[in-house]
């Protein structure tokens, strides 16, 4: 760990900060429906959308009807993509003769771009025609992540409001996060990422002989408009195989910085969107500070043990930390800070590949999503899913005192707290359950690259970045085989939904309460106790639950690996 | 309540063709006006023929050129389809390793590249990033380190002297952005061509 290191990760930290609360002032006011700077130009198409699709822009949905239009809306775009995947061959903008996709990887491409998971058991370059990735992936790239942020924006109205019977309309929160938050900042973003060196070009992959005169194909694309929305929508699928690694996803340091920011940006955004919306900012800040201590507590082990490096290799007599599997251009600092980020948030994106990451290494991004990605988290879903774990810490303190709890006004009751126990509770059955199934049966069992503990984990990691909607991996496992695409598949569904259905029905009771005035009773919600027992809550009720399957995988690589035990496969 | 039906499918088909083909386009059109050379990839030209991108890594492996890092990619076995065979700095088929910190097969490889490179510059520590496999398999960078190691081996090839290969690195060497972010580094393909001017002059 040197100066400059943490240099970098305190200048990220510091521009994070410094982005939160202008862009939250703007979210709070595009939903709020009031005029902002960009209204001239895109008022008349967003109102020239409603007037197609019916919609008025006044009428608000209840928790339910707000719930079954998200559902009707993804219906249509899974069957959408999912048919545009098995039709690729057919349709034009495929220069390089990509075959229709396989009906199991399609269902779990479509499952997986769908939930802004993002995971990809395809090759980009290998598999994707430049119709898929602009049409099919790019398009749910935006929708998905604007879809995060209406759910929030509908949970945090419920926190806001008293007595009311409605929590938003899904229609408009979805079309104006695509039209004035996304859009906009993704056409600056991509112009940039250009500029930086990613490819934007219809033309097929480059022919070029190198300097010993062999052939080299180099595969490009319309990859930098692609790339905008997959990190700024925490979106994470890569245009290649090898995403963010690629050095045409990410030429340089400063590329590789400004993706980072644009990972946090929009989910710390919504923190202080929040606070403004329950009338005091604090309330936000106090969220964003337990998400920023869990942060830098993951990024801190993630960067000393890369810094520290794999003592197998060390043993050779090779120094200066693990290089296996990043980028010269990035070092140990820039890959291990992009890993806690990626995973904080629902991102996926990786810089460097986790798979060959040291074992506590690799642990850290694996408790970040087992957590549920609350550490700022997806576009939106890191705040509900944030939201859901403040209402349980609030039980526990209730309950350690002995009052009715309460959080901004609202009397926290059975039917919120059963809930958001309900989706907490759903993660770890989806990722230990699916795990526990694919290490008993053979074609679960076919899938890892590398032997002993790291294999177990490599099956775990893949199955929690699947329920948690991550869609980072450690990607020795062979994932595209029937059994992978449709259990993940499955595990990215249900990991999605029966999340965001708990949280909606928490905003249509909450907006239904009324507000209690603060008494001396009353515990506030913006001070460093709150702060502390939040964080406790969520390290205690989210992550005691994967103890012992860590302890089974990476704990036990990190022991033998100091014994320089290394695993052989085959023998 | 009213049928969802309709507004999904239109706010769908109308955001879809927004988000995705009036966006991507538009990019790839104003991209090719303002950034022509970077949008199609940053492509190198010598006497007319594409050599390579001077973004993504290519195989070196004469002493007369400096080696960038071991690189995992692979490519189709030409006698059967279903299997891969190593093929390194395949652009068409980015991909790392993805070997664990306890895999046997990384440290043989690791031990294997060790000796190897131990034997071509005795007695000097060899840097780590020339022994180990890029995430990409496309990194087109060494370490300022990785790149000096490799002199006396470039130099004794070319018949030029250690320093002149030694200046035309450090000529080479991109620093920190404003000193802090990133690393320092060497392009392998640039370094390699300006050896190349080096001969033709």
């Amino acid at each position: 760990m040197t100066l400059n290191g943490w240099s970098q990760i305190a200048l990220f930290c510091a521009v994070v900060l410094a982005l939160a609360r202008p862009l939250g002032g703007y979210m709070t006011r595009v939903f709020a429906g009031e005029r902002t700077i960009l209204s001239p130009l895109l008022a008349p198409v967003e109102g020239g959308l409603y007037r197609a699709a019916g919609i008025d822009a006044r009428h608000e949905q209840p928790w339910l009807a707000y719930a079954l239009a998200m559902l009707a809306f993804h219906v249509l775009g899974f069957l959408a993509l999912y048919g545009l995947l098995r039709v690729q061959a057919l349709l034009p903008f495929n220069p390089d003769g990509q075959a229709a996709v396989a009906p199991d990887l399609a269902f779990n491409t479509a499952a997986s771009f769908l939930t802004n998971t993002n995971w990809q058991s395809y090759g980009g370059e290998t598999t994707m025609s430049y119709l898929t990735q602009m049409l099919g992936l790019t398009v749910q790239n935006f929708l998905s992540a604007a879809t995060g942020i209406a759910l929030a924006m509908a949970l945090v109205r419920g926190f806001a409001r008293a007595s009311a019977k409605t929590v938003g309309s899904f229609w408009v929160d979805l079309t104006r996060a695509t039209l004035y938050v996304l859009l906009p900042l993704c056409v600056v973003y991509a112009l940039f990422l250009v500029w930086q060196g990613v490819p934007q070009t219809l033309s097929g992959a480059v022919a070029a002989t190198t300097l010993e005169g062999q052939a080299q194909t180099i595969a490009v694309g319309p990859v930098a408009s692609q790339v905008a929305i997959k990190m700024l929508g925490t979106n994470g699928g890569g245009f290649f195989n090898a995403n963010a690694a690629h050095p045409f996803e990410n030429p340089t340091a400063l590329a590789n910085f400004i993706q980072m920011v644009s990972i946090f940006a929009i989910g710390a955004a919504m923190t202080n969107v929040f606070g403004r919306m329950v009338g005091d900012e604090r309330q936000g800040w106090a969220i964003l500070a337990a998400m920023g201590v869990l942060f830098l507590a993951g990024a801190t082990i993630v960067y000393g043990a890369e810094a520290a490096g794999s003592p197998v290799l060390d043993g050779l007599g090779l120094g200066g930390g693990n290089m296996e599997g990043k980028e010269v251009r990035f070092g140990i600092v820039a890959s291990a800070l992009f890993a806690a980020v990626t995973t904080a948030a629902s991102c996926g994106a990786v810089n460097a590949m986790h798979d060959s990451f040291t074992a506590l290494g690799g642990m850290i991004p694996l408790i970040n999503m087992e957590l549920g990605e609350i550490i700022v988290g997806g576009v939106g879903a890191g705040l509900y899913g944030m939201l859901v774990f403040v209402i349980v810490a609030i039980f526990v303190a209730g309950l350690m005192v002995g009052r009715t709890p309460e959080y901004l006004g609202k009397k926290i009751e059975a039917r919120e707290v059963k809930m958001a126990m309900l989706a907490i509770l759903c993660l770890p059955l989806l990722m230990l359950g699916f795990t526990a199934l694919a290490t008993v049966v053979a074609a679960g069992l076919a899938g890892p690259a590398n032997a002993g503990p790291h294999g177990f984990t490599e099956i775990l990691y893949a199955f929690t970045s699947a329920a948690a909607n991550n869609g980072s991996a450690f990607g020795g496992l062979t994932a595209n085989t029937a059994f992978y695409n449709t259990t993940l598949g499955l595990g990215m569904l249900f990991g999605r939904f029966f999340v965001i259905v708990p949280a909606l029905a928490i905003a249509g009771s909450l907006a239904a309460k009324k507000t209690v005035p603060v008494s001396a009773g009353t515990l506030p919600t913006h001070g460093a106790l709150f702060v502390g027992l939040l964080v406790g809550v969520i390290l205690i009720v989210g992550g005691l639950t994967f103890l012992p399957a860590l302890a089974l995988g990476p704990i036990v690589e990190h022991l033998a690996g100091g014994l320089g035990q290394t695993f052989a496969t085959g023998g | 309540m009213p049928n969802p039906l309709r507004p999904a499918l239109v706010l769908l088909v109308a955001l879809t063709l927004i988000t995705g083909l009036a966006y991507p386009l538009a990019l790839t059109g104003l991209a090719g006006v303002i950034f022509p050379a970077k949008a199609a990839g940053s492509l190198i030209e010598r006497d007319g023929r594409i050599v390579g991108s001077s973004l993504i890594g290519q195989s070196f492996t004469a002493d007369a050129y400096f080696h960038g890092r071991p690189s995992a990619t692979t490519a189709a076995d030409p006698a059967d389809a279903t299997k891969t065979v190593a093929s390194p700095y395949n652009a068409a088929n980015s991909s790392g390793s993805n070997l664990g910190p306890t895999s046997a097969a990384l440290a043989e490889r690791v031990a294997a590249d060790l000796a190897a490179r131990r034997a071509e510059n005795p007695g000097e520590p060899v840097p780590v990033d020339l022994v180990t496999a890029s995430g990409s398999g496309l990194d087109p960078d060494l370490s300022p380190e990785a790149a000096l190691f490799q002199v006396p081996r470039v130099a004794k090839a070319r018949n030029l002297s250690e320093d002149r290969v030694r200046r035309l690195v450090d000529d080479g060497v991109r620093g920190r952005l404003l000193g802090v972010l990133g690393e320092p580094r060497v392009n392998v393909l640039a370094l390699n061509l300006a050896l190349d001017e080096i001969d033709r002059r």
